[in-house]
């Protein structure tokens, strides 16, 4: 890794504590000059696409989860022509440190942290809190956007079926690990889409059958950071009964709340199998004659 | 659909801001859209704290409430004639939508209620941002300015 790891202790007791940094880490690198001299490089995910541009960490760099990782056209992840211009245009090269960090509790920043590693980027991390914990503690923002070197990134081909599952996967999974992270209204059915969202156009309302309900929001602490492994393996060890040897897949309405799910398994909790199905609901419910169950659980 | 010829022409405050978007890169409309965030005005103290008198933009991306009010002319001579005003809330988190209100209200505050009323549904999409946020953020802005006119309509109504 070309920048080390953070050794904060509450990162240790996680199954993958390189996967994460705490605001005090990043702050030290500022000052050490990490990002000047572009060891590291940070990446602001939100999902306003000009959030960044009110004020962000000094040097972050903006990458937006619909202009630079969604394709233009076919409902899918960009390519991997396009998602080397996207990195090395902002100064990534495959050995580069990045740091993404975002607002609502790190949940867009977690979805690029999975596209990132549906190309396999070795060193992706987050900010533990996010957006909102920096703020928080009073630490500068600018309004200043970095001046960038463009480095060459290896066009790679994306590698989708360790991480991804598609509509065919999820249902030959019926019957094994399936977490819906929507919120408890959307998984009974009673609602057709987030509370206080737009309505994205599901025909049909309810789950997966089969699906157990933890909306996403529930790994993360009042200030936004991550839950401490005790209390995550309360959730979905004791509570949802599951195991890290599970194969689980996880979903919500696109796959970006559910990608916050998957970070909290697979890099937190040591998951060796868990797949993001980000055709999520806005697929299922419109899907003709696929499953569907209805009521809480 | 911009430029078309068959298409209804926006009134003259909102397309003047729509040719400054227009002669810009997708950048720079993105630099724009972020003043007339910052630029929204405040809600009138009236408003502040009385939720219940704002409608909510539920396709908004963030939430967003706004709430119109229409003064007769002096001269009374018809509801038409009365002039629009809006009022916009929406957090600063959400500059996006923020800027999408600021937009509406430099183009649409002060006009009268049949001007505001001829007002293309298609508006929104005559600034060149679908390309600069996406056509799927854009659809807060279409519902704004749909729930705009349609409380213009039931305020204006004799």
């Amino acid at each position: 890794m070309a920048v080390a790891a953070d050794d904060n202790s509450k990162f240790t007791d996680y199954a993958h504590p390189e996967r994460l940094v705490s605001t005090d880490w990043l702050a030290g690198q500022l000052g050490d000059g990490a990002v000047a001299n572009r060891d590291l490089v940070v990446l602001e995910s939100d999902e306003d696409v000009l959030l960044y541009d009110t004020g962000h960490i000094p040097g972050a760099v903006k990458i937006d989860w619909h202009l630079d990782l969604n394709d233009p056209v076919t409902r899918d992840y960009v390519n991997g022509e396009r998602f080397a211009q996207v990195l090395g245009e902002r100064g990534i090269g495959r050995d580069t440190t990045v740091v993404i960090y975002g607002d609502k509790s790190n949940w867009w920043a977690a979805y690029a942290l999975w596209v990132f590693t549906l190309f396999g980027h070795p060193d992706v991390r987050l900010l533990d809190g996010g957006r909102a914990k920096w703020v928080a503690e009073g630490r500068e923002m600018t309004r200043e956007v970095p001046a960038q070197t463009a480095v060459d990134y290896p066009v790679v081909e994306r590698h989708d079926s360790p991480i991804r599952a598609f509509k065919d996967d999820v249902l030959v999974h019926i019957g094994q690990p399936l977490v819906d992270v929507r919120s408890p209204g959307e998984f009974s059915g009673e609602l057709l889409h987030m509370p206080d969202y737009p309505q994205e156009g599901a025909m049909r309302g309810g789950h997966i059958p089969g699906a157990r309900s933890v909306p996403w929001a529930r790994a993360a602490a009042e200030d936004g950071t991550f839950r401490s492994r005790a209390e995550l393996e309360a959730i979905y060890l004791t509570e949802q009964g599951l195991t890290p040897t599970d194969d689980v897949v996880a979903y919500c309405r696109i796959g970006e709340r559910s990608s916050h799910t998957w970070f909290v398994l697979t890099h937190l909790l040591g998951f060796k199998k868990v797949r993001n199905y980000d055709g999520s609901w806005t697929e299922w419910g419109n899907a003709v004659q696929v499953p569907i169950e209805l009521g809480p659980r | 659909m911009t430029g078309s010829p068959m298409s209804v022409p926006l009134p003259a405050a909102l397309d003047a801001i729509a040719q400054d978007f227009l002669a810009m890169s997708a950048r720079d409309r993105l630099t724009l859209l972020l003043d007339f965030s910052d630029d929204l005005p405040e809600l009138p103290e009236r408003y502040v704290g009385h939720s219940e008198l704002l409608e909510r933009v539920d396709e908004c991306q963030s939430p967003l409430f706004l709430v119109v009010e229409v003064e007769p002319a002096r001269d009374a001579a018809s509801s038409q004639d009365a002039t629009v005003h809006l009022f916009f809330q929406a957090p600063q988190e959400a500059p996006t939508t923020r800027g999408f209100a600021g937009i509406l209200h430099e183009g649409l505050d002060r006009l009268s209620v049949s001007e505001v009323l001829a007002v293309p549904d298609d508006a929104p999409y005559r600034f060149g941002l679908a390309e600069a946020v996406s056509p799927l953020r854009l659809r807060g802005m279409v519902a704004m300015l749909s729930r705009i006119k349609r409380q213009v309509r039931v305020r204006s109504a004799a």
